[in-house]
């Protein structure tokens, strides 16, 4: 038999919508049936009759009174919902200072909220991708499309719709970009400076202007043009359209330019509106070292030597003593001699690949350069993983954003017999994971246990969110060496598999 | 498109324009002839016996013995099922009722005239809380009330009224935003509001202290009194707004328990009809969601005229029903309408959004285009029949029925 108990508190009274939260939340207890706090108004009460709520006590409630009302298991069960009814009513409302903030849904509405808005960032899956930003470039807003998945026609026809009205169609898939100071998607703290940046790669731009940055310079503009921009059919409209927004800007004094290496058609067209520009040029074909460019630019094939020439010709190297290979080399597992890339970056994985295959080591990749094989065609080989590729990203987020597939693969790569090196890229700033090298640190066994050693480069600025020199400090203190670019820590992967090969 | 735009600014001037005005309480017959012997009036799009949910079953029911076609609820339940009785929809009768919305000949209606325009809308008394007709109630004691309002509170509502001359009803709305109601779920400032003006014309014109205390108890002691008055206005609001060529503005959004139905301004007496939604909610003590009845009602009249779930920032503890009840996330309900909506009334504003005015007109388009559906405030009743309202909540309008009226409207404008 169950016990009912009511109990009135006199001359009290609480909005019945608040009450009725109140009446869900002990109703829900475990061991009680029904509960109900009410003001013991006569309809009130007839609904708690009708529930089998209300006692003698309840019933001589009056209209300015509050009832509350349990029927439990047993007395005991129904005295603590009782308890547990009174300490709901007079906890103070705790309310977040801030409370819930509306953001608009839709573009029209973002605009009336904010009229002097010009960029649009547009990430919805892709096949709404295209809609969205027609219809900002017909509201006359530069965009930039952070997603993917968006077919090769649609970029064409958006690029020649933006170009028609004198805007940026930045991508699709772009992941980085630095508007006037302010980054965009995956994008670092970067201060101003003379340089202007046109990129069709994300970590490839990251990288570039994080070198400029922690060696004293800054950007002006850095505008990614998305991944195909180069290919035939698209054939450059966009990265052309930035070399003439870059040389028109007045605080842009030279152009650093990165890309794969483009289709020979469209790098005449780019070479040769390169070569009608006023203002010298750096540019990265990542890998390509022999092609002719115009003499107003000098051509690398890497990252690091692209930002230095930026940086005209100051060298980038470690702050203190750089790390010997040879004690390195000591401390890999016996029988030991392959290195492991996890990249999170592709471009990084790229420009590592540019090293090793420079320096003649047998090396293989899932996202492979010209002269670079798949994985299971050289089961001997190095290996350098892009892990932000299509296959490794089904259905989970970016490796920057969520390092846990990472985590797990190198615990993988540790217990491997082969492994002697692994090489890694912590990309932090905007966008990114909160704490990349605090997460990474935590998967690995202690220093001593590991029978592999890790190279990392950190991809980042002091300014940003979760500061260069913090990440390096906690990489380490927890055994991993870390290289001042991704290009150091791939020769330094290169020197010690060497001394164990 | 040029034609659309133009429809919408001339149906959100209509609407703005609109100057509702209480002027009398009379027998249902009496405005609407075509309330004879055997025709039943109910809330939502079309639907015969055979589709009804079980409380408009229940009040069905409940109206044909209240207006003695049939001696006794089963034998009304025989009579509705065999055809004898015609169903019509209130809004073919420039009429809405709340829930169930049954109307019937000699049931009062109050009608509110928009002075601007000349058109006229009714809808009947409010029953008060609990056991009542519009949550499908049919026993003794919801007929006795209804008896009640026919004979006593229902012709002395009029006398006053008339003797008063009328009551302007926006201004009552602007002042009941700024006290907290949203005209759907909270009505207790607008009643209070109410029942100040009309107080002093009961008094004058009641034949009886008796009766008069009886009358002023019975406002005074339902909080949802003026949802009837605010439904009634919401029609009397909309019934100008309705064929503007070109339109996509919603003039009619209503609900009969199983099918929810739209009109739009640009395709004429159109409904589009989609499946109701269940609302989300607290329910009263003994009851949960096992025991709920999907959307039901003509009230959502004032959603589409920008109260109730459009106006929730008015009423942050009303957003309590769904989510975290904070009055930020009351303020969001508003701000989210107001990106499917073509415009703002600037003499009904809320106070927390910097007197901001609530969202005003329902375009489709937008509906659709943004994937927000409209936002309804509601009540909600046992899904049997004659047990009445079990609890409150917030409801969506379906997708499906702005989709259609999109194509529609395309179709009639020929650009599909």
């Amino acid at each position: 038999m169950s016990a009912l108990i009511n109990q009135v508190r006199r001359a009290f009274y609480m909005d019945s919508v608040a009450l009725m939260r109140i009446s869900r939340s002990v109703g829900a207890l475990p061991g009680v049936a029904t509960a109900a706090l009410m003001i013991g108004s006569a309809t009130n009460k007839k609904l708690m009759q009708d529930a089998g709520l209300l006692s003698d006590e309840g019933a001589a409630a009056g209209a300015n009174d509050l009832i509350l009302a349990v029927r439990a298991d047993d007395p005991g069960t129904a005295a603590a919902a009782l308890d547990e009814a009174r300490k709901l009513l007079d906890k103070p409302a705790t309310s977040d200072r801030n409370g819930e903030e509306w953001h608009p849904k839709s573009l029209d509405t973002a605009l009336r909220q904010l009229p002097g808005a010009n960029v649009a960032l547009i990430s919805v899956p892709g096949e709404f991708a295209a809609a969205e930003a027609r219809r900002a470039l017909h509201r006359q807003l530069h965009v930039m499309m952070f997603s993917d998945n968006v077919s090769i026609a649609e970029e064409v026809a958006l690029k020649q719709e933006a170009k028609q009205r004198g805007l940026l169609m930045m991508g699709p898939d772009c992941g980085t970009a630095i508007l006037g100071g302010t980054p965009l998607a995956f994008a670092n703290v970067v201060p101003r400076g003379e340089i202007g940046i046109i990129a069709a790669s994300g970590t490839g731009l990251q990288e570039v202007s994080c070198l400029i940055a922690r060696n004293g310079k800054g950007v002006s503009h850095a505008i990614g043009v998305g991944g195909r921009d180069l290919k035939a059919e698209v054939g450059g409209i966009m990265t052309l359209m930035a070399i003439d927004a870059l040389e028109a800007d007045a605080s842009t004094a030279q152009i650093v330019l990165i890309s794969k290496p483009p289709e020979p058609s469209v790098a005449k067209l780019v070479l040769d509106r390169v070569a009608g520009c006023g203002k010298p040029f750096s540019i990265c074909f990542i890998g390509a070292d022999d092609m002719h460019v115009p003499a107003n630019a000098g051509l690398s094939a890497d990252l690091r030597s692209t930002a230095e020439r930026a940086l005209a010709g100051r060298r980038i190297a470690s702050s203190g003593a750089p790390a010997s290979a040879a004690e390195l080399a000591s401390r890999a597992g016996p029988g030991r001699t392959k290195v492991c890339g996890l990249f999170s970056g592709g471009t990084m994985c790229a420009e590592a690949q540019v090293f090793f295959r420079r320096a003649g080591m047998v090396v293989a990749s899932n996202a492979p350069i010209p002269g670079v094989g798949k994985p299971a065609a050289a089961p001997d080989a190095h290996v350098l993983l892009d892990l932000g590729d299509d296959a490794y990203t089904v259905g989970r987020p970016h490796p920057m954003i969520d390092p846990t597939l990472r985590n797990d693969m190198l615990g993988g790569a540790l217990t491997d017999g082969r492994t002697a090196v692994i090489l890694l890229d912590v990309v932090i700033g905007y966008g990114a994971h909160d704490d990349p090298a605090g997460e990474l640190i935590a998967h690995l066994p202690p220093a001593k246990a590991r029978q592999a050693i890790l190279i990392a480069s950190v991809c980042g600025t002091q300014e940003d969110p979760q500061s260069y020199s913090r990440q390096v400090q906690v990489l380490q203190e927890g055994g991993v060496v870390v290289a001042p670019s991704n290009a150091h820590a791939a020769e330094l992967a290169i020197e010690v598999a060497r001394r164990l090969a | 498109m040029q034609i659309i735009d133009d429809g919408n600014r001339e149906a959100l001037k209509r609407m703005l324009e609109g100057d509702p005005v209480l002027i009398d309480v009379v027998p249902a017959r009496s405005v609407m002839p075509a309330l004879r012997e055997r025709v039943l009036l109910h809330s939502g799009p079309p639907i015969e016996w055979p589709r009804m949910c079980g409380p408009m079953r229940g009040a069905v029911a409940g109206a044909i013995v209240f207006e003695g076609w049939a001696p006794d609820l089963d034998t009304a339940v025989k009579m509705a099922a065999s055809g004898a009785i015609a169903f019509h929809p209130n809004h073919h009768f420039d009429a809405v009722g709340p829930m169930t919305g049954i109307t019937t000949q000699s049931m009062p209606v109050m009608v509110v005239e928009n002075r601007r325009f000349g058109n006229r809308a009714y809808c009947t008394l409010n029953e008060g809380l609990g056991k009542v007709m519009r949550f499908g109630g049919n026993d003794a004691e919801v007929l006795g009330r209804l008896a009640w309002l026919r004979d006593v509170l229902g012709p002395d509502l009029g006398s006053a009224v008339r003797a008063a001359g009328g009551f302007e009803l926006k201004s009552i709305v602007a002042r009941g935003l700024s006290m907290g109601d949203e005209m759907h779920q909270r009505n207790v400032a607008c009643t209070g509001l109410v029942m100040r003006q009309l107080a002093p014309w009961l008094a004058r014109t009641s034949r009886d202290s008796g009766r008069l205390a009886e009358a002023l108890a019975f406002i005074g002691g339902n909080d949802q009194f003026f949802l009837n008055m605010a439904m009634a206005m919401g029609k009397a609001i909309m019934d100008p707004v309705r064929g503007i060529e070109g339109s996509s503005v919603v003039t009619a959004m209503c609900r009969n328990g199983t099918d929810f139905g739209i009109r739009v301004s640009g395709t004429g007496d159109t409904w589009f009809v989609a499946p109701v939604e269940m609302p989300q909610g607290l329910y009263f003590a003994g009851f949960s969601a096992a025991d709920a009845n999907p959307d039901m009602g003509d009230s959502a009249i004032v959603e589409t005229i920008g109260i109730g779930g459009f106006a929730m920032a008015a009423s942050p503890a009303v957003a309590g029903f769904v989510g975290a009840g904070s009055a930020s996330s009351a303020a969001i309900y508003t701000r989210t309408m107001g990106e499917i909506t073509v415009g703002e009334n600037p003499e009904w504003t809320i106070p927390a959004l910097d007197f901001q005015g609530v969202p005003t007109g329902i375009d489709v388009r937008l509906v659709v285009d943004t994937g927000l559906a409209p936002v309804i405030n509601t009540g909600i009743a046992h899904k049997q029949a004659g047990v009445g309202q079990v609890g409150a909540g917030v409801v969506r309008a379906p997708m499906a029925c702005f989709t259609q009226a999109v194509r529609a409207l395309a179709r009639r404008l020929n650009v599909e």
